[in-house]
């Protein structure tokens, strides 16, 4: 009896369980097992394990390539999500991160022993900084959420430290990630949300109108969750500075502009990136990412402890905890140091060149991508030049009845990853594509081919398209089901 | 070196689909003046070889762990890891996914976390968890900020919470009007009354480390059941988390809120990890929960199938509402976590952690026979303990190196008046012949240093 392993459900691991099995081999013990019961108060002591499986070690090593075999990478396939720069992972990258001198390290190890770990670390600072043109780069912020609270903080700590203590407001535009409005609120801000006008712009008289001697700064993705550059950026600076504001750079899209334009001198006062978009450093299902903060020299006195510095005449690198005015500590220890070991592999196998080229084909794949698609579909701001992505919608076949959700789940049956999917909110049904530059023409125009043939089904038998996927295993899921009957955990079934 | 498939003749049919020249007019957006003239200052790009050569040149520099005997905790342990995670992890359909927005070609990510929530939810006594947060550290800032709400403003903290987790829990409550409070220890413990002297109608939790930062196991029953007096919640950071296999379940003790740090089994240390930030609540306070949840629903044909759930309290749904900011988390080290625990399972886990306790008791014992070496705190304790030495930590630790010994950890480090607090750590993989050793070089190092 055959059976198809892609095609059925995976029982859980503890279902797998079985009494008596195990995986594990620990240290053979040549001293006399303690009775716990004499070092420990008796109500302390565990009175029933933890209920974790039984199981050989086969049994783990397939249910887990299994669990593999159930998920979508960009190793599999294009992933063109936008926002989040699914671009090649390269393997060396890998290598580099598990190197015994990198990965074996304590975080406490005296600092004679860790010297390439804190060079690496201050060598990506310098990269960074150069690369966003900003003057003093932390990297402990574990994500880029993490460091946009990072940032946040650092601009509440130098207002407070001029005693300007009404400034309560940070402004963020409708078109903004959703974690800007958080992180501010988490900083202990209230959030102003303005209006972009329809090509994704700020729209200056909206913020003219909102900015004043409340506004501790504004928060900016540029180019824009539309994909756009936001080409008033000077304005919006003088705007924010001459209010008394900073400007904060959310560098979600940084990976159109590496060697091309930079945040600081866009007038920016602190940016974050992501290690994780950028900087070629996997995505991992969800982290861990590496949101490092660049900051101009005024704010560099607030960075998060401890810095790593290098001392010249002792030819040294350092952790420096002594920064009277820090904002304080952010995680435990130093930021996600196996992210940033693959970021700085990728910075130094690109150099400057190779970094400048990246973000020009990130563009280049864009527009053409656009171009193509928009054939098919409705993109947005025609007329001009994305960036890194674009945004189209299926407008232009709305007598079909067809959404976005719709053609995104068709895609899946083509064998692609959707994009993002109804962000930015300003645009209606948005689909956010961001193909990246390590993808080949040939994958682009066989996207857009599937875009065609998605479009014409829409014409021509759009049930197809709305009850997509039909190739998976699974169908459509019922997402209200999951969040009206939580069931967020396994519980054995009790044996009679 | 670079990572573009696109050849120049492809380059050149690109641009002339687009209707354009060159790339560069595909930036006429950027205003001229802010656009960047000449080249970024950094090394020239290298080849892969070259560049795997500049990198473990620079590896090279740092003494790896592996080749020492490694008595080093506070926060970062080093368990037994079995080597099928790393293999595992190393799965691109896993390493190379993103958030797993779309279900249908997700389940792999969405069927572990569900498997790690109940694993974590399992080793606390709990009956909720998340997909994680970034750390054990911002695992109790999110855990403060759960119970704080407008009216109860105020976290008391043990002093027995490691200092760079009440570090970062001052980092967030400063800003969103949050009052951070000590309650101090006596010898090596928080007293109840200690907490109490803190407590006001505004305190919405107190937090406690278990077993706490100098290895001494808290009796949080006792803790729990006076914050609760108190109308406040029980956060319980639990350090070393194969303690989980020997210690009752925080959850069981009448903790409200468990937070941990899975680095001990996500694979090697790193440096500073990435490490993963566990936390898990009860039922009732499921809605304040940060960050993604995976929840079970079926799909259309009535299959069961795994889903990001109760998504309501997110910040790409609710923005400045939202329970937290949190958007990627850690999902690679929770994987991890998973496949070690499952690895280790019931038994394993008691296992590892009665050796732990055996190892850890003999070593202490064998130090504490070297003259002029006292406890700091004489309580129960689990894998970690804190001895007061006749030299300062600082300089056994660097002449323990010579003896191809990393550790203790230097408590002067956190407090000055420490200095001379070394913190020993010591896991299941130490073998008798090691602490021996140990007990060795440490008498030979202080005896010479007296010498001096």
């Amino acid at each position: 009896m055959s059976k198809d392993l892609f095609n059925q459900t995976e029982a859980l691991i503890f279902d797998k369980s079985r009494p008596g099995h195990k995986a594990y081999f620990l240290p053979e013990m040549s001293i006399e097992k303690l009775d716990k019961n004499k070092v420990i108060p008796s109500h302390l002591i565990r009175k029933t394990e933890a209920d974790l499986p039984e199981v050989s070690e086969i049994d783990v090593v397939r249910h887990f390539t299994h669990l593999s075999n159930k998920n979508f990478g960009v190793d599999t396939g294009f992933y063109p999500l936008g926002s989040c720069t699914m671009k090649y992972n390269p393997k060396l990258n890998e290598n580099t991160a598990r190197l015994p001198g990198f990965s074996w390290l304590h975080p406490y190890q005296p600092v004679e022993t860790i010297q390439g770990a804190l060079q690496l670390m201050y060598l990506t600072q310098l990269s960074l900084a150069e690369i966003t043109g900003m003057d003093k780069v932390t990297l402990q912020p574990a994500a880029g959420a993490h460091g946009e609270l990072a940032g946040i903080k650092i601009i509440k700590a130098y207002h407070d430290s001029r005693g300007d203590t009404k400034r309560t407001k940070i402004i963020v535009p409708d078109s903004a990630h959703g974690t800007n409005p958080a992180t501010a609120t988490m900083a202990g801000f209230q959030v102003i949300e303005i209006k972009s006008s329809s090509e994704g712009d700020i729209d200056l008289d909206a913020l003219k109108a909102v900015v004043g001697d409340d506004t501790a700064g504004f928060m900016l993705t540029n180019p824009s969750t539309l994909g756009l550059f936001e080409r008033n950026i000077k304005q919006i600076a003088e705007i924010i500075h001459g209010a008394g504001g900073l400007l904060y750079y959310d560098g979600a899209n940084t990976n159109a502009i590496m060697g091309i334009t930079r945040p600081g001198d866009m007038g920016f006062d602190v940016v974050h990136v992501n290690l994780h978009k950028t900087f070629s450093t996997p995505h991992g299902g969800g982290g861990p990412g590496s949101g490092p903060v660049g900051v101009k020299e005024f704010l560099a006195k607030f960075l998060p402890i401890p810095t790593v510095e290098y001392v010249a005449y002792k030819d040294k690198y350092i952790l420096n905890y002594d920064i009277p005015e820090s904002i304080g500590r952010m995680k435990s220890f130093y930021g996600n140091f196996a992210v940033i070991v693959r970021a700085y592999t990728y910075i130094r196998a690109l150099g400057a060149d190779g970094l400048k080229m990246s973000s020009e084909y990130a563009v280049l794949n864009a527009n053409y991508l656009k171009k193509l698609v928009g054939k098919h579909l409705a993109v947005e701001a025609p007329e001009r030049f994305c960036m890194h992505e674009f945004i189209c919608t299926p407008k232009n076949i709305h007598e079909t009845g067809v959404h976005t959700l719709d053609i995104a789940k068709r895609m899946i049956d083509y064998g692609y990853h959707p994009p993002t999917i109804y962000f930015p909110l300003i645009v209606e049904e948005a689909m956010m594509i961001e193909p990246t530059e390590t993808e080949g023409i040939e994958t682009l125009k066989e996207f857009a081919e599937v875009v065609a043939a998605i479009v014409n089904e829409c014409r021509t038998d759009a049930e197809i398209v709305k009850t997509a996927p039909h190739t998976t295993y699974l169908r459509r899921l019922d997402e209200v089901k999951a969040a009206r009957e939580p069931n967020l955990r396994y519980r054995r079934p009790v044996v009679e | 070196m670079n990572y573009i498939p696109v050849t120049e003749l492809e380059k050149e049919e690109m641009l002339k689909e687009i209707g354009i020249n060159s790339i560069d007019e595909l930036f006429r957006d950027i205003p001229e003046d802010l656009k960047f003239k000449g080249e970024l200052k950094l090394p020239k790009g290298l080849s892969e070889y070259e560049t795997r050569k500049a990198l473990i040149k620079m590896a090279a520099k740092n003494t790896d762990m592996n080749q020492l005997a490694n008595y080093m905790g506070a926060g970062a342990y080093n368990h037994y890891v079995p080597t099928l995670v790393d293999h595992l992890l190393s799965r691109s359909e896993f390493y190379t996914a993103y958030t797993p927005y779309q279900p249908e070609i997700s389940q792999g990510t969405l069927q572990s976390i569900y498997e790690f929530q109940t694993i974590v939810c399992e080793l606390f006594g709990m009956d909720v968890s998340n997909a994680s947060v970034y750390d054990g550290a911002t695992a109790v800032a999110e855990a403060m900020v759960m119970a704080c709400d407008k009216k109860k403003t105020e976290i008391i903290l043990s002093k027995g919470l490691h200092k760079e987790y009440s570090e970062t829990v001052e980092t967030y409550a400063n800003g969103m009007g949050f009052t951070v409070k000590y309650a101090e220890l006596d010898e090596g413990i928080t007293p109840v009354e200690a907490f109490e002297a803190q407590a006001t109608d505004a305190t919405a939790a107190y937090v406690v480390m278990y077993p706490n930062f100098y290895g001494c196991i808290e009796d949080i029953q006792k803790i729990a059941d006076a914050a609760h007096a108190r109308k406040a919640l029980l956060i319980v950071s639990v350090s070393d988390l194969s303690s989980m296999g020997i210690l009752e379940a925080p959850g069981n003790l009448g903790a409200d809120i468990v937070c941990g740090d899975g680095m001990p089994f996500a694979g090697p240390l790193s440096f500073s990890g990435p490490s993963i930030g566990l936390i898990a609540t009860t039922d009732k306070l499921i809605r304040k929960l940060p960050g993604r949840i995976v929840g079970i629903t079926e799909d259309l044909e009535g299959k069961r199938a795994f889903v990001l759930t109760m998504q309501a309290r997110e910040q790409h749904i609710r923005r400045e509402k939202a329970s937290s900011n949190i958007c990627s988390n850690q999902a690679l080290y929770a994987l991890a976590n998973n496949i070690t625990l499952s690895t280790l399972g019931k038994y394993g886990l008691k296992e590892m952690a009665e050796n732990t306790l055996t190892n850890a008791h003999y070593c202490r014992d064998k130090l504490l026979e070297i003259d002029g070496i006292e406890m700091l705190y004489d309580q129960p304790f689990y894998s970690e303990f804190a001895l007061k030495l006749p030299i300062p930590a600082r300089v056994l630790q660097k002449h323990l190196l010579k003896h191809e010994i990393l550790g203790p950890v230097d408590m002067g480090i956190f407090d000055e008046e420490l200095s001379n607090i070394g913190l020993f750590f010591v896991s299941e993989i130490r073998s008798k012949d090691d602490m021996d050793r140990l007990a060795v070089a440490v008498e030979v190092i202080i005896n010479e240093q007296r010498f001096i």
